[in-house]
């Protein structure tokens, strides 16, 4: 994967190649062991890390703290449930000024999962970025928690109890109802998103999004208007996390409202933090040790987020690379 | 006539009841350094910030090239051709040295929006990124990040990102400031050299080095331009004297 690694030392490079390595031999193995649940595991690391791989653009690279990001998660989630919801149905979504079904389709539901998401993540941006700092992480949150809301209040679509998705949407070629077939869908597209971040972050557009999260002032002195910059990068990391979430409707087979809620904002923060904040490979090793823990601990004991608690603290005070910076050494300059 | 780089015509800029900028009117040619000094809390910054677009004058206009800029943003001045320093060095300082000039010189050349190929791999802005760095005496700090710089040889990368952007005016805000006898020398010279390809603002408080180079000086104090000039015209000044040079010039 000579791309992965263009952005990134050589020995950070390893690191990443292992992690993906793993990510892909666990379900693999669980699969010659007949244990289903583990590759459903695997899938839920893969699903989850995807949508911290589109927050860590905006907070890791573009030093954007959303606390709103589960508005793209939850929103992605409803798109796949609506759309199976009226395919099921055979009613329509909406009637005037033209017909819309419903559809079971990834490839139709994927690209309206991206345009949905882009327009509400544009409409975010460009209030919430008018702010910065705290502001701006209260500003994101009160957006994910409107829509939040919203979601609640629609009894259409199940309001308080979310929507089940009683037939995974369909794949053309392969079943996607196949846990394995499903988890190579979700490892593609991290693997997809990953690429495409790795791309961003080293290309001009990228440099000057790094450079407006260290000093605004020299990015306009430079030419650069910061605004449109983090705009865009806003856009893509919530399209990517949007992406997530309707991937994460169809594994569980349910979209509720709680895929909107600002605990899950915070889960996917967490993955980031966890992971190192700006490393390419951060959430996808933050949302492992996060989904270990949960089946680890979780299985021995209710209360396994204090351990969590306790390992977000040593990562925040000691390892300020995460764990990523723990296995690969400081961030290169370049 | 030739036209003039920057034009300031009775800029005035007011917090509550103290004037910052009072009615200023100033002009910088082609090849000339022009030099605006005052005493702290003359409105220098105040001014500083109309010109480049951080702040928005109350009263007033300010011309660019010919035209009126006084509502264009800090990024539309600099690709009009304003480039600057700060008096606090201001960098990306995660990248490298040369990293934030090749920045500056995408900046000029396409723009922020290019999605795909890595800014590094391209290899003619980086000779000219290189180009840059020589000029100014940091070619071998190159791939250095900026935080391991000294501090002169952070002033120096502030010069050299404002080159990057090839200005047609420059604007230096201190640009002396801590860097030794030695330092200032060789500055001195470069500045001199430099005013034929960009007129150059010059705000110092090393008065050696302006009356070294500037061509005109404008005082300005509580906000208002009280005498401008060339160096000696300043220096005999009464009032100028009164305001500010003190006794130590006489």
């Amino acid at each position: 994967m000579p791309a992965f690694l263009a952005s990134v030392s050589s020995r950070e490079g390893m690191v990443n190649a292992v992690l993906a390595g793993l990510l892909l031999a666990a379900p693999l193995i669980a699969f010659t062991l007949d244990e289903p649940f583990y590759i459903s595991l695997a899938t839920r690391v893969a699903i989850l890390a995807l949508a911290g791989v589109g927050l860590n653009l905006a907070l890791g690279y573009g030093g954007m703290v959303s606390f709103g990001h589960a508005a793209f998660f939850g929103l992605g989630g409803y798109v796949a449930g609506i759309a199976a919801f009226h395919a099921f149905d055979g009613s329509d979504f909406i009637v005037w000024p033209l017909t819309l079904g419903g559809t079971d389709q990834l490839l139709i539901i994927w690209p309206l999962t991206v345009l949905v998401v882009a327009v509400v993540a544009f409409a975010i941006g460009v209030i919430s970025l008018r702010t910065s700092g705290v502001y701006f992480i209260m500003i994101t949150l009160a957006f994910a928690q409107m829509i939040y809301y919203l979601a609640i209040s629609i009894p259409t679509y199940g309001g308080e109890d979310g929507l089940a998705i009683y037939l995974r949407n369909q794949l053309p070629l392969g079943d996607s109802n196949d846990p394995l077939t499903f988890f190579f869908v979700c490892y593609g597209m991290l693997l997809l998103a990953l690429f495409v971040s790795s791309r961003l972050v080293a290309s001009p557009f990228g440099v000057a999004l790094q450079c407006a999260r260290m000093n605004e002032v020299r990015l306009a002195t430079m030419g650069i208007a910061p605004f449109p910059v983090k705009l865009t990068a806003f856009v893509i990391s919530g399209v990517i996390t949007g992406i997530a979430g309707a991937l994460f409707a169809d594994l569980n087979g349910f979209v509720g409202p709680s895929m909107l809620s600002w605990h899950r904002s915070g889960e996917i923060m967490i993955f980031v933090i966890l992971g190192g904040v700006g490393r390419l490979f951060g959430p996808l090793a933050g949302a492992a040790l996060f989904i270990l823990l949960e089946s680890l601990i979780g299985g021995m004991t209710d209360r396994w987020q204090l351990f969590l608690g306790a390992i977000l603290l040593g990562v925040v005070l000691f390892a300020r690379g995460g764990l990523i910076g723990l296995l690969a050494g400081r961030a290169r300059h370049d | 006539m030739t036209e003039p780089l920057l034009e300031l015509k009775k800029l005035s800029k007011a917090f509550g009841a103290v004037k910052a900028s009072d009615a200023v009117d100033l002009t910088l040619f082609p090849g000339e350094i022009h030099a605006l000094i005052g005493p702290n809390g003359a409105g220098k910054s105040t001014l500083i910030a109309q010109v480049t677009g951080w702040m928005k004058p109350d009263a007033g206009e300010v011309r660019l090239l010919g035209r009126d800029a006084s509502h264009l943003s800090v990024a539309a001045r600099a690709k009009l051709g304003l480039g600057r320093s700060f008096q606090v060095s201001s960098l990306a300082q995660g990248f490298s040295a040369l990293a934030n000039v090749m920045l500056a010189l995408q900046a000029r050349d396409g723009g922020a929006f290019r999605f795909w190929a890595p800014l590094r791999g391209n290899a003619a802005l980086r000779e000219e990124a290189l180009g840059v760095l020589a000029r100014i005496g940091l070619a071998d700090r190159a791939d250095l990040p900026v935080s391991a710089l000294s501090h002169g040889e952070r002033r120096l990368l502030e010069m050299a990102l404002a080159l990057a952007l090839r200005p047609k005016l420059l604007l230096l805000d201190e640009p002396m400031a801590g860097l030794g006898p030695e330092g200032t020398r060789n500055l001195t010279a470069f500045l001199r050299e430099l005013k034929n390809e960009a007129g150059i603002l010059l705000i110092e408080h090393d008065m050696d080095a302006v009356f070294a180079l500037a061509d005109r000086i404008s005082v300005l104090v509580y906000g208002r331009v009280i005498a401008s000039g060339t160096a000696d015209e300043i220096r005999q000044s009464a009032a100028v004297r009164e305001a500010y040079l003190g006794d130590a010039l006489c």
